[in-house]
């Protein structure tokens, strides 16, 4: 029972889609958007799930004075802490969760601050950190250590030096040869995986639906 | 080294300048265009109160059409134009409709001058239209001015209708028809026990070795299935050979850890892996705190992951399913840690990443194919075979359209036309 259900709705809902990709009527569009509106709501009860996991993890860990339970903290505190500001807490005392008018000026509340001046700024550094990797890890990627590794730092250089004034200064046909490279061989390519992809979408969804593959079930698929 | 910094900087500063030197200067600019650029635009602004001319004729012919391949809410309204179509005043025509039967027209839509003399009603959200219902159209051309000559209240000669076939979609059937049918087809031959090669692929090879490794070290394995939903099928796959994964590790005893960042993934991983570890005879040591949600947040996740690998220094890392622009800075700080690294995404623009800073990568749709090798289950292997046999389909339509184009480019003749409309015709969705 615990197997067969899921596996029937999966097997119904699955060719019930399939057919309805080709249908354009009302009532399959209906039927199309509804599941998409539920889609999301499943998601936000499985959140709770979410953050039960991290606050065991989390709890175990101070619990156990395991290494760097200092750090717990670092997560539980924020993690309650501002839901409760943001939800909880009247706005007169810092809650809330937009800016709001004190008198004839905004005054900003502990979730604005903190999510202003904390988190949007970590999260650009993080975002930021990636040109850093990027440099690294093209200097380990274009070191010419085979033919195939030299064509590769030839094909870069040439598309770089064509993206950039500085290529057409040099020579009037870095742009229209990066051009080429970018158009032909590297869409080729990826034309290529792109079509290898389908097919394994494809066939992934099939063995789902047909009830191949099982691994999705967890605990209740063997 | 550092004595040569200054020379070659001076090097390519020198080519840089000859190369500038040697450019064509651009073409001179005339100098009284902007001038006249001003007298037609103050001409432009002194016209606009002018009136329709005398041999104004209203929009005429109203032809109401239901739109083809639609959930009925959608029709297309066609009319001749008026004959002012010269006059610069005239800007375009004003679309209106009503409800047969009720008195006021509301404004559905405007098309200008230049967009032709077709509307199609229904794209509009704030002016729906509903299926079988019958409305009258009324077209007016429209001045700068503000002034409008209507033509007659036209009622709707077909009313929206929605299909119960989308015929654009025509070749999308024949194609999975084709693909279905290959796929079952070898189904069926591995479950009568027919062998079938696969190639190998080194990265899926390479898992139980990353494994092993591990195990010998006698550090964590951390397995990052993705920063996708369950929806997204790079997650089922990653899922599947999660469960694989844990299997091995249960049975090596080694440690794994299991950051998500979604929270349906987090139950489902959760659930798999403790099914490899009861698969592997060894339900007691499987831990619960080793699979565990991290944030929903992109960056926030990195941070956390990137922090799991600096302290706890896991001995392979496996990066299983769809990434985005983090795909880089998992794995380059991985690389950092001195981990040895299998990825695999169907991304393409993170594959290059991947393949940089990981010892083995799985390219596209040998993630999903990874599932079936590590299994050999004969379905799973069937399903690989239909696939390839797929592939192979396309590869000998290519090879013919490469043939026949080189064929039509030397004698001059069009034997791909017919070919050629068939495959650039749009799949209207």
């Amino acid at each position: 029972m615990k197997r067969t259900v899921p596996l029937a709705i999966v097997m119904v809902g699955g060719i019930l889609f399939m057919i309805q990709y080709f249908i354009p009527h009302q009532y399959s569009q209906t039927l199309f958007n509804y599941y998409t509106e539920w889609a999301p709501i499943v998601g936000a009860f499985a959140l709770v799930l979410g953050v039960g996991s991290l606050t065991r993890l989390h709890s175990h860990k101070i619990k156990r004075k395991a290494k760097n339970w200092q750090y717990s903290y670092a997560v539980l505190i924020p993690l309650f802490g501002i839901p409760f500001f943001a939800l909880i807490m009247p706005q007169n005392l810092g809650g809330g969760m937009m800016e709001s008018m004190g008198g004839d000026r905004l005054t900003q509340g502990v979730f604005d601050f903190a999510y202003m001046n904390i988190q949007v700024p970590i999260q650009a550094t993080m975002f930021s950190l990636l040109a850093f990797y990027i440099a690294s890890a093209a200097f380990r990627a274009f070191r010419a250590k085979s033919a195939l590794a030299t064509v590769l730092l030839f094909s870069a250089i040439i598309v770089m030096l064509g993206q950039v004034p500085i290529g057409e200064l040099l020579g009037k046909w870095f742009p229209k040869v990066g051009l080429w490279i970018l158009r032909y061989p590297n869409l080729g390519a990826k034309r290529a995986i792109g079509l290898g992809v389908g097919f394994g979408v494809l066939a992934t969804q099939l063995k789902i639906i047909f009830g191949v593959e099982r691994n999705w079930l967890g605990g209740a698929g063997e | 080294m550092l004595k040569r910094v200054p020379a070659m900087l001076l090097a390519l500063l020198l080519a840089t300048g000859l190369a500038w030197a040697q450019a064509e200067d651009p073409p001179p600019v005339a100098a009284d265009s902007e001038e006249t650029l001003s007298v037609e635009e103050s001409e432009i602004a002194i016209d606009t109160a002018v009136s329709p001319g005398d041999g104004m004729i209203a929009p005429s012919n109203i032809v109401v059409s239901d739109w083809p391949n639609d959930a009925g809410d959608a029709l297309l309204v066609t009319f001749d134009p008026g004959s002012e179509t010269g006059n610069d005043n005239f800007i375009g025509y004003t679309i209106y409709r009503r409800v047969q039967g009720t008195e006021e027209f509301e404004m559905v839509g405007f098309v200008e001058l230049d967009e032709g003399t077709s509307f199609t009603d229904g794209y509009d959200p704030d002016f729906i239209v509903e299926p079988g219902v019958q409305y009258e159209y009324m077209v007016a051309a429209t001045y700068f001015s503000g002034a409008e000559v209507s033509s007659e209240a036209t009622a709707a000669q077909e009313v929206a209708i929605g299909q119960l076939y989308h015929s654009g979609k025509t070749r999308v059937l024949l194609g999975c028809v084709v693909f279905l049918g290959l796929i079952l087809f070898y189904f069926y031959a591995a479950q009568r026990g027919v062998e079938m090669y696969l190639r190998p692929i080194a990265g899926i090879e390479a898992i139980d070795e990353a494994i092993g490794r591990a195990t010998e070290m006698g550090k964590p394995i951390l397995y990052v299935p993705g920063l996708s939903t369950i929806s997204d099928v790079a997650t089922i796959a990653s899922i599947t050979i999660l469960g694989r994964v844990a299997k091995k590790v249960a049975e090596y005893g080694t440690p794994l850890l299991v950051p998500n960042r979604d929270p349906i993934v987090y139950t489902i991983a959760e659930e798999t892996v403790k099914q490899g570890y009861m698969e592997a005879g060894r339900p007691d040591a499987f831990d619960k705190d080793s699979v565990f949600f991290l944030t929903q947040s992109q960056f926030a996740f990195v941070a956390g992951v990137n922090g799991i690998m600096m302290r706890e220094k896991p001995a392979t890392n496996f990066y299983l399913g769809m990434f985005w622009a983090e795909s880089l800075i998992l794995a380059e700080t991985g690389s950092l840690s001195g981990a040895i690294q299998i990825a695999g995404t169907d991304a393409v623009t993170q594959l290059p990443f991947f393949i940089t800073t990981c010892d083995y990568t799985l390219i596209g749709e040998e993630l999903y194919a990874a599932s079936a090798y590590l299994g050999r289950e004969p379905k799973q292997l069937g399903s690989i075979k239909g696939q390839d046999a797929c592939k192979g389909i396309i590869m000998a339509i290519i090879t013919l359209g490469l043939l026949l184009s080189l064929t039509d480019l030397i004698a001059g003749t069009e034997t791909l036309v017919w070919l050629k409309n068939i495959i650039t015709m749009p799949v209207v969705d």
